[in-house]
């Protein structure tokens, strides 16, 4: 089942005009920001579908950039993200693309710094839900509903193990599990929904793993 | 869990509950809250509501200027008492459109299920409690059971305008609200689920054809007629009128209609109203370009 809770249909409370449009882009943009784990210096964000034919009305690229900066969907300030984003000098670059995509409202999100960079394809479903279906070129499915940790990962056996017996040990419940790999013994991805919030010291943890080469949480 | 109309109805007639109630229970289990932060979170989602009502009836004005004022314009009417309809079912009326005023204006509002839609379920609830004289607690079972029923239609079918047409968006918020009404005013849950298919099959087809891609034409007033819609379908309920076609297969007709309704015509502003001379001008002159 998609939706969970009764506050996915009463909710969320946001800033008009569009709970798809509008709160899901918003809630997109944040968690691409969640995943950097900090403000980027530029962003180009591509809007597919709907979202390309309508985002000046319902004011999707002022939300995704409100979400970048870490606005929730409720915060006054996303009418003025973008004003905002320019005065604290973040480059940002709107592209409106033909291609088809499985969801109408899909927008790809490009962020970064002079350390770094994140590639993001989130999809918003309806209601101001979202999920997220790609992450650096790994394909994932991601609801954003419950905490979560990412790991990035060495595509060795052994390395899936290791993980879940560390958060065994600190009786850590997993959801939903998923690993995706763009080629056999490369670079892999595990993606963990969990029931509890996880502490730094177990992220700590599985840092220090062998294979394991970065793992990063998001908060519900 | 449940996963459709009629394990929903079977679980508050087995349990000798409310509707509202099953969905507050669910709502315990699946997230692991009290009781009393479900029922906390609600109410704030409520005042949420009131206010955007509120700041809609004293009058707002969308950005694009193309709504705004009507919400005032019906309450000036319904104050001069020589309507045709009924009182509660034009305050309703006046009252959605407040809402989906404000969203239109960047307003904070609650989405319910949607923001394009989200007019209906406050717009019905607030007239209905003219009416009424629910206490807060019975306001707050009102959104639970609009909740459960949209609950329903969001993950059997859909309650996306880009997906499904806005017989999703409104016309799912027209099924909530039906619902809830018949539960507040005394009704068992059998009837809630008619009042829901009564309501959705009367807004099967309807699409998505916002001007200028903006939540303002024809949203607002697709509003208007859904809470008006909700609460004829509500008294038909009450009558003991039943749908034929049952709840559930009215939510996947909706379903497959959403599925093989054009592109042109779900929140692309390619086709409908949007694609009309007088749509077309607006755009450009909003946005101050014609983008044929």
């Amino acid at each position: 089942m998609k939706y969970r809770s009764v506050f996915d249909i009463i909710g969320p409370v946001m800033i008009g005009p569009s709970s798809s449009h509008t709160a899901g882009a918003a809630r997109i943009g944040r968690v691409a920001r969640s995943l950097f784990g900090r403000e980027p210096k530029w962003a180009n964000i591509s809007l597919y579908g709907s979202f390309a034919k309508t985002y000046k009305g319902h004011g999707t690229d002022v939300a995704i950039i409100g979400g970048l900066l870490d606005f929730d969907t409720d915060d006054v300030r996303i009418i003025n993200a973008i004003d905002i984003a320019k005065e604290r000098g973040i480059k940002l670059r709107f592209i409106e693309e033909e291609a088809i995509t499985d969801h109408p409202n899909t927008a790809r999100v490009i962020i970064g710094d002079d350390k770094g960079e994140l590639e993001l394809v989130g999809i918003s479903i309806g209601g101001g839900k979202i999920e997220i279906t790609e992450l650096n070129g790994f394909e994932l499915k991601l609801s954003g509903n419950h905490p979560a940790i990412l790991v990035v990962h060495n595509d060795r056996f052994g390395a899936i193990a290791s993980v879940s017996n560390v958060l065994a040990k600190y009786e850590i419940n997993i959801g939903h599990m998923e690993v995706s790999r763009k080629e056999i013994g490369k670079l892999a991805l595990m993606t963990i929904e969990v029931d509890q919030n996880i502490d730094k010291i177990v992220i700590q943890e599985l840092e220090q793993l062998p294979n394991i080469l970065k793992v990063t949480k998001i908060v519900d | 869990m449940f996963r459709n109309v009629a394990e929903l109805v079977e679980l508050a007639i087995s349990k000798n509950k409310k509707i509202s109630e099953i969905m507050i229970e669910q709502e315990m289990e699946v997230t692991g809250r009290t009781r009393e932060e479900v029922l906390a979170f609600m109410d704030r989602n409520l005042r949420v509501m009131e206010e955007a009502v509120e700041r809609g009836i004293k009058g707002v004005k969308s950005h694009s200027g193309l709504t705004g004022g009507d919400a005032v314009l019906m309450q000036k009417y319904i104050e001069k008492g020589n309507f045709l309809s009924g009182k509660t079912v034009l305050d309703a009326v006046s009252k959605a459109v407040a809402t989906n005023e404000v969203n239109a204006a960047m307003g904070t509002i609650c989405a319910t299920p949607t923001a394009g839609s989200a007019g209906v379920v406050p717009g019905t609830l607030f007239a209905v409690k003219e009416k009424l004289n629910p206490s807060r607690e019975e306001m707050v079972a009102f959104l639970f059971t609009a909740g459960a029923f949209g609950f329903v239609v969001a993950n059997n079918a859909s309650i996306s305008g880009a997906a499904g047409g806005c017989q999703a968006e409104v016309g799912s918020a027209s099924g909530m609200a039906a619902a809830a009404i018949v539960e507040m005013a005394g009704g068992t849950p059998e009837q809630c689920a008619e009042a829901m298919a009564i309501t959705l099959k009367n807004m099967l087809g309807l699409v998505c054809d916002p001007v200028a891609g903006l939540v303002e034409v024809p949203c607002v007033k697709r509003n208007a007629m859904g809470a008006a819609n909700a609460m004829v379908a509500a008294d038909m309920a009450l009558a003991g009128i039943t749908s034929r076609i049952p709840c559930d297969e009215v939510i996947d007709a909706m379903y497959k209609i959403g599925q093989s309704m054009p592109t042109a015509l779900k929140e692309t502003a390619q086709g409908g109203l949007a694609a009309t001379p007088t749509g077309r001008e607006l755009e450009a002159k909003i946005f101050g370009i014609p983008r044929v």
